[in-house]
């Protein structure tokens, strides 16, 4: 009874969201302003349903109803209520859902604050919001349904693929997908702009900390994402370029260019139609990282279920919404005008950099993910695109573009003069590179070209970036929050490039094969293999191999790693030991009997990989801090006064 | 200003162009994704992978792929500690009353014992049995979790996969289609 009450919901949620969208867009398009009220109870109406359809599907779950199709091909009665739980999101159907009820929160926290924005602009702002959730409603209902029932009902469940038994799935999902719906929420406001026909410098006020939220979720997510693969899949790697994980790059790449452009666009009123632009494709390559893992048009590892009615479905979707938006853009974008102009050493010119840079990094990402595709569409035989391309080519817009970072944080807007700051720049250039140095051959010892050229860069924009703050700290001057949340998000990525060239340059990775007693050693390292003993968990069991491992002749640490059967799916799966000493991130895996009682493991150390995903919750925290400054509180209200008189305001 | 108008739309529509022109190569990809059956399996179209194991009810036996050539047959793999082969045991059976193609069974990471009293409890639906103790030959098979059925042709090529519990669906919509126009076809 509750999963079609669940399905019934769903078809509410549906035309409710119809209704969001058709009063939303519709009202003011026919100048009937009353319309507009309608807006808001049809976006409650719509999230009460959602969140309905998503707590009977959470119940079958719970109560393993097997009669639920859904439910009896990801879970298993053997399975961990908590992991019964997280599930929901396991597969593709659900995690649909969780994507839908993720777009209608964030709608209702629009409309929450929907209070400071003229009555028009925040109904057209819901209604395109509401566009997406019914085109989402549609496309679950139609190809995708989570509540179907199998008639007879199935004894038991296939449960849940065993890579996603893991509390790292329980929290990645949910962040990445809040961090990519979240930029509907910058594409409704250009939406609305453009149908508007206005663009002024309040409207990016409005739009930056949603945007930055959003980034700010977008980042954790992938950092959760590569944390998971590295320490469950045991690949041995933290990044691989895959077509999934391109997916989610993607728009982080856009979506920080977008933040940066939307500060020009708010403090000196240009760059209009480029941010529409932005705001427009990030948000559209968040929707089209959906269509390539779901269509099956691209092989990926840990791609969904492909069906190609569901990669049609998701076309056409994406050809209304995206063209629309675009061909929207093509007709309004030539009416906005940039009055005010700037000199070539100033802050606006820097952000020009950083944003056609990151636009160029996501334009090589997506022309490396889309190769293998656009060679079989040409008949030009499969192409494999991996590392060897990725990793160039992305340095070649990431090098100038962290250098230029360090400049650019000290340049002032509208003036081109950098004479004033001259002087700190050398000395953090100098306090950088002898850093640098010192990490690179004093520590690492060796290590490629690029190496030192990388850690000077990193470390570089660390104190390039502290400067502002403690000169204003000295003064006795207050900081706001927008530029703690921007200092705090630079120095994360300084972090990140430090962390990404280290690991890059000193990894260490070795495949060997030892009977219990035997010791090996790798880089700095002892290990002793114990032996192997059994072990059971609630639904598996397996094995898990004993090594000691020591550091001259410290001990460091006795890790376990383990190789688990599940009874149900059958599948093996590597649960990986990682341990953190000095900076080095030691991971084995335990691989197989190599007969005569030799076992094989996989022991990599990777130094200072940690400090990527630090790195990525620092640069998270840094955006959080940001969105939350005063100035987007207080002057709302102000700025939404001024609007009304459609009078462009000047900073 | 107006002079201007051209030039200006031109560079707005560029973005709107790209796009199209993605729209047209994922259209093509879709096209081409279901030519490559949806990646059901890898081994679609391929030679049934070769194996020789140990017949379960006939002690001593071993039996070959090789030896399974030359007419149409169904390997269903299952075990006795998989709820779902359970499910699909009564669709097994009636599928071996139709007469329509022999069932092969591969008794997966399973106990000899447990296996024969299952099938002498439940009936056997399969004209041989074999007991693929260490799971070896399913690798090969590119079995994914059971069970799961395999069309094989008289050429000894798999020409359709059904992951799940065989369902009368399958059966009439799948597999009655592809053994009676392959026969029909011969004839």
């Amino acid at each position: 009874m509750l999963p079609e009450l669940g399905h019934f919901a769903l078809i509410l949620a549906l035309l409710l969201a119809g209704l969001q969208a058709f009063f939303g867009i519709g009202g003011p398009l026919v100048k009937r302003t009353r319309w507009s009220a309608a807006v808001t109870p049809a976006l409650a109406g719509q999230t009460v349903m959602v969140v309905t359809a998503v707590a009977c599907l959470m119940h079958a779950f719970i109560t393993n109803d097997f009669s639920v199709r859904y439910v009896a091909e990801n879970s298993n009665s053997a399975l961990p209520l908590f992991y019964r739980v997280t599930a929901l999101w396991g597969a593709h159907e659900g995690s649909l859902l969780l994507w839908i009820l993720l777009l209608a929160l964030w709608s209702v926290a629009v409309a929450l604050r929907a209070a400071s924005l003229p009555v028009s602009f925040a109904a057209r702002v819901l209604g395109v919001l509401g566009l997406v959730s019914f085109g989402f409603l549609l496309f679950t209902l139609a190809t995708s349904n989570p509540f179907l029932r199998l008639d007879p009902p199935a004894p038991d469940g296939r449960d849940l693929n065993p890579i996603l038994q893991d509390p790292g799935l329980a929290v990645h999902p949910p962040i990445l997908y809040t961090g990519y719906v979240g930029f509907a929420v910058a594409f409704a406001f250009a939406g609305a702009a453009m149908l508007e026909g206005r663009l002024d410098q309040a409207w990016a006020r409005w739009t930056r900390p949603w945007t930055t939220w959003a980034w700010a979720f977008l980042t954790c997510g992938i950092a959760l994402g590569s944390f998971w693969a590295y320490y469950e899949l045991g690949w041995g790697g933290f990044w691989f370029w895959d077509p999934v994980e391109n997916a989610s790059f993607m728009p982080w790449l856009v979506g920080t260019a977008l933040v940066h452009s939307l500060a020009v666009t708010d403090k000196r009123g240009l760059f209009k139609s480029w941010t529409l632009l932005l705001a427009i494709l990030a948000f559209s390559l968040s929707m089209l990282g959906t269509f390539l893992v779901r269509s099956g048009v691209l092989v990926s590892v840990h791609s969904f279920a492909a069906d190609p009615s569901r990669g049609m479905f998701i076309l056409i979707f994406l050809c209304l919404m995206i063209g629309g938006a675009l061909s929207l853009y093509a007709w309004r974008a030539p009416l906005l005008k940039s009055q005010a102009g700037f000199e070539l050493g100033a802050r606006e010119s820097f952000l020009l950099f950083n944003n056609v840079l990151l636009v160029i990094a996501a334009a090589t990402v997506f022309a490396g993910t889309l190769a293998p595709l656009i060679s079989d569409a040409l008949n030009l035989g499969t192409v494999s695109v991996g590392p060897p391309y990725f990793n160039p080519t992305f340095m070649l817009s990431m090098l100038p573009l962290t250098a230029l970072l360090s400049v650019g944080i000290h340049a002032n807007w509208k003036r081109g003069r950098l004479s004033d700051s001259q002087r700190t720049l050398l000395l953090t250039l100098v306090a950088a590179l002898v850093l640098a140095c010192g990490l690179t051959f004093g520590i690492y010892r060796g290590g490629a070209v690029l190496t030192p050229v990388g850690e000077t860069l990193g470390i570089w924009i660390i104190l390039s970036s502290l400067v502002d703050p403690v000169d204003r700290w000295r003064r006795g001057l207050s900081l706001p929050r927008a530029v703690l949340g921007m200092t705090v998000a630079h120095i994360g990525l300084g972090i990140a490039v430090i962390g990404l060239t280290t690991v890059q340059s000193f990894t260490l990775e070795r495949d060997i094969a030892l009977s219990p007693g035997e010791s090996a050693r790798v880089g700095s390292y002892t290990l002793r293999f114990e032996g192997i003993k059994r072990v059971e968990g609630p639904n598996y069991d397996g094995v898990g191999g004993t090594f000691v491992v020591t550091r001259g002749n410290k001990p460091v640490a006795v890790m376990m790693p383990q190789k688990r059967q599940f009874w149900v799916q059958r599948q093996a799966i590597s649960e990986t030991a990682i341990r953190l000493d000095h900076g080095n991130n030691l991971l084995l895996a335990l691989g197989e009997d190599v007969g005569a009682g030799r076992w094989s493991v996989r022991v990599q150390i990777r130094p200072l990989v940690s400090l990527v995903w630090l790195a990525a919750l620092i640069m998270a925290i840094g955006g959080t801090l940001a969105a939350t400054d005063r100035r987007y509180r207080t002057s709302v209200a102000t700025a939404a006064a001024k609007a009304g008189s459609a009078l462009p305001e000047k900073a | 200003m107006d002079a201007l108008r051209p030039r200006l739309l031109t560079r707005f529509l560029l973005p709107l162009g790209l796009f199209a022109l993605l729209a047209v190569v994922l259209t093509i990809g879709i096209f081409r994704s279901k030519d490559k059956g949806i990646i059901v399996s890898p081994l679609l179209g391929k030679p049934a992978p070769q194996f020789a194991l140990p017949d379960l009810l006939v002690p001593g036996r071993t039996v070959r792929t090789e030896e399974l050539k030359g007419r149409w047959y169904l390997l269903n793999v299952w075990g006795t500690w998989c709820g779902e082969c359970r499910a699909e045991h009564d669709m097994l059976l009636r599928a071996r009353a139709s007469g329509l193609v022999p069932l092969i069974g591969m008794d997966w990471k399973d106990d000899d014992q447990q296996a024969q009293a299952w099938l002498r409890q439940l009936g056997n639906p399969y004209e041989t049995v074999v007991a693929d103790r260490s799971g070896r030959a399913a690798i090969d098979w590119g079995v994914y979790g059971a069970p799961e059925t395999f069309l094989v042709n008289p050429q000894g090529v798999i020409v359709y996969k059904h992951i799940g519990a065989l369902d009368e669906q399958t059966w009439t919509r799948e597999i009655v289609p592809r053994v009676t126009s392959g026969a029909a076809s011969k004839s």
